[in-house]
Parts: structure tokens; C-alpha cells; sequence
């Protein structure tokens, strides 16, 4: 049986672990062994993009270390998925240097290994509802991920994909960004979940937690009816008895 | 916190709010947008097009000894001058006395940003001389007496009724807000300047080594009436502008025009080679170039940031990035705004002072993937916030901030005790109604957003149970 390590992004873990199980699910469901490497905690990420190299290299080190023995290592998220692929060469030096980008080219973010590695668009998913797809700034620039997540929700039974204006355009969530800088940060995702309510959706999803957590908020605050969830809880939504349905969606909104 | 960092935060938050400049804004953008799709149908390769850009400015920055002392000997062999300006005092001195002594009264000036680097206008004004903005855009925000506000189209915030009542305030006869109309308002107002002007300033989209001449692109032509008409030309350009051969132009003009303005091709471009030969009719009797360094050999020397001074200043990172759009070009403070801005400011200006906007950006990397010459800009950004933790001042709380994250992502127990201990609290702060107030240990996040629902378990607890079913 083939083996995935699963990398969760330390938020996921503590704030959206849901996000992390679904994943998980669906791996499970395709014929995937699961690890979780316990020992992992963040990649580094906020660290070097606030200037905090030294401090974030030694938690690159340590995380090449857990995963570098994995065939695979699969993230819900295109943020974190890019720190370990495109960052880790800037950051490390030498021998880390090397075994990073030795690392590298085993980790995907999850719709990218489900539709490249897996193989897979198909994934038996149901979720009879009206979405948008939010392209996550790393997801679609560093990544080059366009097509991977609409392919996957174009095989969703029942699921209505909609092309939201400005789809590539920023949420405004950036990390640290949104504290330092809450006011441009809001009006961002202002203008994103506007091109959402434009789309007439049930739903915008993205490939990376930390940008739905940020609409999210912003929708809700607005009053929005709109709501945000993760591509991966979509894929792992079965097909439920009719009289199951609206209770699906409840536990779909709720955490 | 230093005073520009503090002036940013107030304006940024300002703009940031201002519904009609996002709306402004986002007309504007969206017709420079549908133009630089419908154009860009017409390269059969457009990426090609960006790499033979970026090899081109490769070239010339990295050799730039060799063609700035090439493009100087041939521009002297046609009896220009060439003045070789090492700060923005030796620049605005140079024609400021230049101006002096040959009498002038009216100076016509067409944009250039290097003229804005050095203050230029504002200088010459303090001995007395009259200069006048040519360029439409720049002759608006003259009369409105504030900066550009994007380093391309520089009255971009502003509406044409807006416009209109400027006109009509400052030349009287304005029927309508009509755009032709509001030309001609200029054209007749500037015509009068052109005639009478001593000397003519211009910038320089390109400086071409091989044959010592100036390539000047414009929409209005006002930059071939100013450099041919007066008796003096002076283009003030900065030293990374020089460019290898003639023929390179063949790709760098479309590629500029398109980025710049969603066009084909600039209405005109003009190659300007030195004065007025003896048999010749027209021209100036006089040319005189001035490069500027002003920390721009600073920059070369800077391995990792060299290729910024590959920017031909074309403005599209500005209008792709989404806090431009938001915070508008005033706010950043800076000659140069938006992510190149952003970039190169603190190598021109100095780090501490700058360092705040290179932090001020959510790395979308939009700006990246417009830039016609590659500019990997908003990598630069992380490596300026990178240098301004290693060099510059940072709050004391936030470097102790990250050496704690560091120390409790180094252990997974940390970790999972520390991370379940603030769900907790937030949990707690939420159940006590204080969500969104002073005392909610999540703002400023929920001063913007409703707060999120805080899971009871985190992931590694729940896939414990999963794991051992």
C-alpha cells in the first residue's frame, strides 16, 4: 500500500483541524496508508516572511529532519506546501540547502498531489451546492496551481462550479500582514467576498485554510450568507439520504 | 516607529476606506486591464517577449560600465554633453545652473520620474524659472500641486469631472467634462509654453549604447515638441536606462507599451541623437544629458537585488497589486510607489526610513507575474524584510515574539500544551462576551472579522482517536 505523510500546517492543527481530517479521509478513501509524524509543528513560515530567517531555519531543519525518510508528503494548504518547495532553498544554505530541495519534490499540496501524483479528479464526492473557487495567491503563483482544484470540483456530484470576478485577485489575509496591516488587509478581503456575493454562491473554497478563515470572518462580519470551506471537506462530503441533506451543510458551516 | 512608517499606517488606513477611490481606482484598472488582454493577443508569444526583455537588461545592467561609457562617447562625437550626476543635488545643481547661465525663463517639461527623484522642478521654480508639466497627467496633479500618484499614469485618482473643475478653476472655459474637450483646454493652455520655452526637460525610456542615442516614448508627443523646439534640450535619466543596440528596441517598445498602457505601441517614440547639426533646419542648439547614480551603483553592487534596476518603470505592478488599489499611490510616501517602489526605496532612500512598506504587501506575487522584465519583486520584498530584522530597527516586542515562536515550535508538547491553552482562552473570552473588544485576546482580528469558532480539540488529539480505531 502506498504511504503519504500528512504535513498539517500548525494553524490547521489548532484552529481548523477539521480541514486536516478531511484531507486525511479522502486519502484514506482513494487507497492511501496515513502517516502523521507527531514530532511536526510549523514549517517556519511566519517567521521568514516577518524577516525572521535564523529563527525560522532552525524549524526548516527540523522539518526537513521528520519528513525527509517520506515517499510522499501531502498539505492542505498551498501557503505551507510553498514555504517547504520554493522558500526553503532561500532560507537553508549547504547542506540543509540540499536536503531540502532533495525533499522538495516530494511535497505536494493536496489537490495538486490528488490530480498529478494520484492521478485522480474523481474522488466520489456529493455536495449539492452553488461554489466559487478562490485561487490562493501561493497555490496559483508559486505553485501554479490553476486548474488541479477546478478539476476536482468539476467531478463533484451535484456541485455548481461559478467563476467569481477577479478570482486571482488577493484575499488579503498575507500572514502577519493582516495584523500589522488590518485596514488594508480587510479592504482586500472586502472586495473578495463582494466577488463572491457578486457570484451568487453558497460557498467560496480555496485550497488554503488560512485565506477562508480570513474571508470567512470578513463575511460574516458583513452579514453575508455566503460561507467559506476548504476543498478538502468538499472531496470528503459523500452522498447523504435526501432527509440528511440540510444537516450535512450544518455541520459543513459549523467547526 | 519612524515618521514615514507612522505617516503610511495613518494614509493607508484612510484610503483603505475611501469607497469612491476604490471605485476610481478599479475603472481605471479594469480599462488598463481589458487593454493589456485585447493587446496581448497580439504577441505570438508574450512570455518569450518578457525573456528576451529580461535578457536584454541582464545585459546592459551587468555590463553597464561598457554601455554607459559607449552611449557617453557617441552622444559627445555629436557634440551633446554628458554629465555624470552622482546625487540628486549633483542632478537638480548641474541644470539648475545650467538654466542660469544660459538665461532661461520657461522650462517645458515632459515626465520623468528622475526628475521627480531629484526635486527637479521644484528647483528650478525657487530661482524663478516657469516650468511647465507637458505630459496631460502631469500637468493636472501641477495644478493640484500634489506628487504623481502612480509613476505611469500620474492623475489616475482622479475623475474627469474632477478634472473639469480644475480646469475650469485654474483657465476658465471649460462647457463639459468631455476628455477631448478637456485637451484641448491643455493643449491651447501649454501651446503658448512651447513657443516661448529657453529649454525643454525630458526623461528617457531608453538610452541606446551602440548609436548614443535617446529613446523617448509618449502618448501626446509632447515629449518630441519639448525636446525639438526650445534651443536647450536637458534629459535627465537614470544610469540603469542604458540598453545595449538599436535593435533591442524592437521588443522592449511593445513590451513597455502594453505593460504600461495596454497599447501595441506608444503614439510616439522618438529617437533624439544630439543638437541641431549645421544643415540642419530645426532641433536644439544644445543637448545635454544627465545620468544619475543616487544609489543605483549601490544596488548593483547588490547581487541579490540587482535586477531591479532592470525596471523600465511601465507601472503595471502597480495597477495588478491589490494594495495599490487599496491604499492608492499617495500613501506610500514615495517618488516611486507600489511593490517596485517598495523594493527599490529602501536602496535609494535608505532601509530604516523604508522598510515599512516592504512589510506592507501579502505577497500575492501578482506583481511578479505582470513585470515585462521579470522582476522577481516580491521576493525582494522577504529578502528586504529580511535585512531590515538583520539591520534596521525592529519593535523589541516582535523580536522577542518570534525567538518565543521559535522556542515553542521547537517542541511538538510545547506546542500542543500551548497551542490547547490559548483555544482555551479564546474560548473563555468569547464565552464572557468579549469578542471584539479591547480585552479579546484576538484583536485587532475581530475588530475587522467575526471572530471564528474555536475548535475544542486540535488536530493531532482528534487524529489520536481516529489512528487507534
Amino acid at each position: 500500500m502506498k504511504r503519504v505523510a500528512l504535513f498539517i500546517p500548525c494553524f490547521v492543527d489548532q484552529l481548523e483541524p477539521k480541514t486536516g481530517i478531511d484531507m486525511a479521509r479522502v486519502l484514506q478513501r482513494i487507497g492511501y496508508a496515513i502517516d502523521f509524524p507527531e514530532a511536526q509543528t510549523c514549517c517556519g513560515q511566519p517567521g521568514f516572511n516577518s524577516g525572521y530567517w535564523r529563527e525560522a531555519r532552525a524549524l526548516a531543519e527540523r522539518y526537513i529532519a521528520i519528513f525527509r525518510d517520506a515517499d510522499f508528503v501531502v498539505c492542505p494548504s498551498g501557503s505551507c506546501t510553498t514555504m517547504v518547495r520554493v522558500f526553503y532553498k532561500d532560507l537553508l544554505e549547504g547542506a540543509a540547502r540540499e536536503a531540502a530541495s532533495n525533499l522538495s519534490s516530494r511535497v505536494f499540496e493536496f489537490s495538486e498531489f490528488l490530480v498529478k501524483v494520484a492521478k485522480i479528479t474523481d474522488v466520489g464526492a456529493d455536495f449539492p451546492h452553488r461554489v466559487t473557487y478562490h485561487d490562493a495567491c501561493h497555490a496559483l503563483r508559486e505553485l501554479h496551481l490553476r486548474e488541479e482544484p477546478r478539476e476536482l470540483l468539476r467531478h463533484v456530484k451535484n456541485l455548481e462550479l461559478v467563476e467569481m470576478p477577479y478570482s486571482e485577485e488577493c484575499c488579503g489575509f498575507g500572514g502577519t500582514f493582516s495584523t500589522k496591516f488590518p485596514m488594508i488587509s480587510a479592504a482586500m478581503g472586502e472586495t473578495k467576498a463582494a466577488n463572491a456575493g457578486a457570484a451568487n454562491v453558497e460557498y467560496v473554497t480555496s485550497t488554503d485554510p488560512s485565506c477562508l478563515m480570513h474571508i470567512d470572518g470578513i463575511l460574516r462580519s458583513r452579514k453575508s450568507p455566503v460561507r467559506t470551506i476548504h476543498l478538502a471537506s468538499i472531496l470528503a462530503q459523500r452522498e447523504l439520504p435526501n432527509e440528511n441533506r440540510s444537516q450535512s451543510v450544518m455541520t459543513q458551516t459549523s467547526q | 516607529m519612524n515618521t514615514p512608517a507612522k505617516e503610511f499606517l495613518r494614509s493607508a488606513a484612510a484610503k483603505s476606506a475611501d469607497l469612491a477611490h476604490r471605485s476610481t481606482i478599479r475603472t481605471g484598472i479594469d480599462h488598463y486591464e481589458a487593454a493589456v488582454t485585447r493587446t496581448g493577443a497580439r504577441f505570438l508569444d508574450w512570455e518569450a517577449a518578457r525573456q528576451r526583455c529580461q535578457a536584454i537588461k541582464w545585459e546592459a545592467i551587468n555590463h553597464l560600465d561598457k554601455y554607459l561609457l559607449e552611449f557617453e562617447s557617441r552622444v559627445q562625437d555629436r557634440g551633446g554633453h554628458v554629465f555624470w550626476a552622482e546625487t540628486a543635488a549633483d542632478a537638480r545643481g548641474y541644470v539648475s545652473e545650467l538654466a542660469a547661465r544660459k538665461n532661461v525663463r520657461t522650462v517645458v517639461k515632459s515626465k520623468s520620474m528622475v526628475s521627480e527623484e531629484i526635486d527637479l522642478r521644484q528647483d528650478l521654480e525657487k530661482q524663478g524659472v516657469k516650468v511647465f508639466e507637458t505630459d496631460l497627467g502631469e500637468l493636472i496633479v501641477q495644478l493640484r500641486d500634489e506628487p504623481p500618484y502612480h509613476l505611469m499614469t500620474p492623475a489616475m485618482h482622479l475623475t474627469r469631472t474632477e478634472i473639469a473643475n480644475l480646469f475650469q478653476e485654474k483657465y476658465g472655459g471649460v462647457e463639459s467634462n468631455d476628455p477631448q474637450h478637456l485637451v484641448d483646454i491643455a493643449r491651447r493652455a501649454l501651446r503658448d509654453a512651447f513657443f516661448s520655452a529657453e529649454m525643454g526637460i525630458t526623461g528617457a525610456n531608453f538610452l541606446v549604447a551602440d548609436s548614443g542615442i535617446v529613446a523617448l516614448t509618449t502618448n501626446e508627443g509632447n515629449g518630441r515638441l519639448g525636446s525639438s523646439l526650445p534651443r536647450i534640450h536637458v534629459v535627465v535619466t537614470g544610469i540603469e536606462k542604458v540598453i545595449p543596440r538599436m535593435e533591442d528596441l524592437a521588443v522592449l517598445w511593445p513590451t513597455l507599451a502594453r505593460s504600461a498602457v495596454g497599447q501595441s505601441i506608444a503614439c510616439y517614440n522618438t529617437l533624439i541623437g544630439g543638437p541641431r547639426n549645421a544643415n540642419e533646419p530645426d532641433g536644439p542648439e544644445e543637448f545635454h544629458v544627465v545620468l544619475l547614480d543616487n544609489g543605483r551603483s549601490e544596488l548593483l553592487a547588490d547581487a541579490e537585488q540587482r535586477e531591479v534596476l532592470h525596471c523600465i518603470r511601465c507601472g503595471a505592478c502597480l495597477n495588478v497589486c491589490p494594495v495599490f488599489r487599496k491604499i492608492g499611490g499617495h500613501s506610500y510616501g514615495t517618488v516611486y510607489g507600489g511593490p517596485i517602489g517598495s523594493v527599490l526605496m529602501p536602496h535609494l532612500g535608505g532601509l530604516n526610513k523604508f522598510q515599512h512598506l516592504s512589510f506592507a504587501s501579502s505577497l500575492c506575487g501578482a506583481c511578479t507575474s505582470a513585470c515585462p522584465v521579470k522582476i522577481d519583486l516580491h521576493h525582494h520584498l522577504l529578502q528586504n524584510r529580511r535585512n531590515a530584522v538583520e539591520s534596521a530597527e525592529r519593535p523589541f516586542s516582535e523580536r522577542l515574539a518570534f525567538k518565543l515562536w521559535r522556542w515553542m515550535m521547537m517542541g511538538p508538547m510545547r506546542f500542543a500544551i500551548l497551542g490547547g491553552a490559548a483555544r482555551a482562552s479564546l474560548r473563555a473570552a468569547h464565552a464572557l462576551g468579549l469578542e471584539g473588544t479591547r480585552l479579546d485576546p484576538m484583536r485587532p482580528w475581530t475588530k475587522t472579522h467575526a471572530p471564528p469558532a474555536i475548535p475544542d480539540k486540535s488536530f493531532r488529539a482528534q487524529w489520536r482517536t481516529i489512528a487507534k480505531k
